[in-house]
């Protein structure tokens, strides 16, 4: 006989779980009491538990894995929810583990009690309360299952003191049986005769990858069939990566905040080939005015994404991997010449023409660490404009190397997503992007990094403002400045130093290369502040309602 | 447009409110819900008319199917279908009244199902415009109550 607790762990090592990141609690105590007895799993304590959330999906990310967290009933349970959610948007799989009040309880209003599968059902994959400690096999298996088939995302298994804590004999379950339930993977023989004749025709075609490239690790496919066709791939921000960003083919990222030249080629290609992608309007902007004169392709995995927010001509379900190997064995190497020359006599990227500054911008930290970043390095960013520009101009090479919350924009997510990223790749440089607002966001679980001995970088580009924030006011309110200038913040070296960190600081310009390179190569925690300055905004913009060629400039 | 769709769902608590949920955050209106076992008791029906154009119609269907608990939808606005409400009416009927429509239900072939002094509470089943002229033919005499099902439809024949 055995504790539903340990059955859960049981079931926990059977999916191939090597680690948890979690939050104690009254209601998981006796899954705490059966954790700490796993010899195959690791429990890591957090300091907050959307902090166990986000880091769950740092390490989902970084390793292609599901990334597990626990956390206790009540606020345990409604503090991952932000991170939850985070998951949800991009597609990230996640089995969310919570405690539960007793079944008899539940519905009473006891202590810590919360419907957390019904708070989680617009955001997550799937739920599901326990109510049969026969049934956690089962439950657990399914959990992995729809976590990480299909289009990935995140699945909640709440779980009832009592049924912790029920004796029972454990039977194993080996069978999935979800009617309901079938992703289509491969990808349906007419519609890639029509897409493979469209890709041949086009004169101006454009590919574009999605977060769904990467998680299909269908990353080289891409590359292949860009290379046989000579066509430029553009990146949502949930591709980067998926291409090299140094590929002579990429041109980078599209969107309201994309660079210029990947948003000309979108506006005057001729067909557009969504790979893996929900074209959110931060990639569209107006979706009347999205590449007016394309042919549009979709290839997704999930049906439900095609023709949701644009026209599509030729849909097209399937898993990535297999589709792009479908494509690629039909068709013929081409030039695409004359279009290279249109796409040559694009304007350079609007961001890096920084003109003369009196104070230190945040490009110019990117270009530093782009000379300086080791092969091995794995970004993650929080949210606002620091995020933009990493997504605009640092050169992401391989998949699963951008760690950035597209979809929901969370801030706080960077130094978790960090500690995730770290503990699944341990030998790899981790670096956080963030700012001043949103490092204050993520800071408690630099006690976790400091916990479990991680050698993150943490590069925080102080502005003293809510920079993003600050440039939609001058865009969108006049330039009245609302709640976006910190008057006093704390002084973060010596928060380095609290949490045990290698602290550096820029303030000038020429100590950028010295101290940047001191940073990444330190072999611990380091945290580098850089002193930017608080009048730069992020450019190229499209502003709300324009078309994605309608982008605005630095003045 | 108005569209009928049948949606076969396991059998599960808190399917209902999750097909419930989806429609109320992704902003699709539904004029009526009925749901039930069929004849698989581990499968529930839920026949669902949803007012919206094709572009419409087709997210909702790929969001129902979308659902892990949802095992299949059909549209089946097109199809030759057999469709019933259920209708409970209470109306006033004193003495001088109670012989026209006791008539009335006669010509539309619904049961009086109780008698009270002042009142008689009338079943009537039927599709849309059966029930729409039944609740006109007994507005006149004064509806005290009135409840009804939404809709369910079969496709006829073939299968």
């Amino acid at each position: 006989m055995l504790l539903g607790a340990e059955i859960l762990v049981k079931c926990l090592e059977k999916e191939g779980v090597e680690v948890i990141f979690g939050y104690p609690g009254g209601a998981v105590l006796e899954i705490y009491d059966a954790l700490v007895k796993s010899e195959c799993i690791k429990h890591i304590l957090v300091r907050h538990e959307q902090g166990a959330a986000h880091e769950a999906s740092g390490y989902a990310r970084a390793s292609g894995k599901v990334g597990v967290c626990l956390a206790t009933s009540g606020p345990g349970a409604t503090n991952l929810v932000t991170g939850i959610a985070t998951a949800y948007m991009d597609s990230i799989p996640l089995v969310v583990i919570t405690g539960q009040v007793p079944t008899s309880m539940v519905g009473t209003d006891a202590f810590q009690e919360v419907d957390i599968t019904g708070i989680t059902d617009p955001i997550t994959k799937y739920n599901y309360l326990v109510k049969d400690p026969r049934q956690l096999p089962r439950i657990v298996k399914e959990a992995f299952h729809i976590a990480r088939s299909g289009r990935p995302g995140p699945v909640v298994i709440d779980i009832p003191r009592d049924v912790s804590a029920s004796l029972l004999e454990y039977e194993a379950c080996d069978h999935i049986e979800l009617r309901g339930y079938k992703p289509n993977v491969n990808g349906h023989a007419g519609q890639i005769k029509q897409v493979v004749q469209l890709l041949m025709d086009a004169k101006r075609p454009l590919i574009c990858a999605g977060g769904g490239v990467i998680s299909a690790g269908a990353g080289q496919e891409l590359t292949k069939l860009a290379e046989i066709l000579n066509v430029p791939v553009v990146s949502t921000m949930m591709g980067l990566g998926a291409i090299p960003g140094d590929h002579p083919l990429a041109l980078g990222m599209l969107g309201t905040y994309g660079v210029a030249r990947a948003n000309l080629a979108v506006s005057r290609c001729d067909l557009f080939v969504a790979l893996g992608m929900r074209f959110d309007d931060r990639v569209t902007g107006n979706t009347a005015k999205f590449a007016p004169g394309a042919k549009i392709v979709h290839i997704d995995i999930d049906p439900a994404e095609i023709g949701k927010n644009v026209r599509v001509d030729i849909p097209l379900v399937g898993d990535l991997k297999i589709v792009l190997n479908q494509l690629a064995g039909r068709l013929v190497s081409k030039e695409n010449a004359v279009w290279w020359e249109e796409i040559a006599s694009f304007p350079p990227i609007f961001g890096e023409d920084q003109g003369e500054n009196p104070e230190i911008t945040v490009p110019e930290i990117m270009k530093a660490i782009n000379e300086l970043a080791p092969d091995n390095i794995i970004f993650t960013t929080d949210v606002g404009q620091h995020q933009i520009w990493a997504a605009q101009l640092l050169k992401v090479k391989k998949p699963r190397t951008f760690i950035s919350s597209g979809g929901l924009g969370t801030m706080g997510y960077g130094i978790p997503a960090a500690v995730g990223a770290q503990v699944a790749c341990p030998g790899h440089t981790v670096l956080v992007i963030t700012g001043d607002g949103s490092f204050q966001m993520g800071m408690p679980e630099l006690g976790t990094a400091l916990e479990q001995d991680l050698p993150l970088k943490v590069l925080i580009l102080n502005n003293q403002s809510l920079g993003m924030v600050k440039q939609l006011q001058d865009h969108y309110c006049g330039g009245r400045y609302a709640a976006v200038h910190f008057k006093k913040n704390p002084d973060f070296h010596y928060l380095a130093k609290a949490y045990g960190a290698l602290a550096l600081k820029i303030t000038r310009r020429e100590e950028i290369g010295e101290k940047v390179s001191e940073f990444l190569r330190h072999p611990g925690l380091a945290v580098l502040e850089v002193i930017v300055t608080a009048k730069d905004n992020v450019y190229p913009m499209v502003l709300a309602g324009c078309g994605l060629a309608e982008m605005i400039g630095r003045e | 447009m108005r569209h009928t769709l049948a949606v076969l769902v396991e059998n599960h608590p808190g399917v209902l409110s999750r097909v419930a949920g989806l429609f109320a955050r992704r902003g699709y209106n539904i004029e009526s819900l009925v749901v039930g076992e069929t004849e698989d008791k581990t499968v529930s029906r839920i026949t669902l008319v949803v007012e919206g154009d094709e572009k419409v119609i087709e997210q909702v269907s790929k969001q129902l199917n979308k659902q892990v608990d949802v095992i299949k939808v059909n549209d089946i606005t097109n199809e030759e279908t057999v469709e019933r409400q259920l209708l409970l009416l209470k109306v006033a009927a004193d003495p001088p009244v109670r012989q026209e429509i006791m008539q009335i239900v006669e010509i539309f072939r619904c049961r009086i199902v109780d008698i009270g002094r002042r009142s008689l509470i009338i079943e009537a089943t039927g599709d849309e415009e059966k029930i729409q002229a039944i609740i006109k033919s007994l507005q006149p005499f004064g509806i005290q109550e009135l409840v009804r099902t939404g809709k369910v439809a079969m496709v006829r024949g073939q299968k």
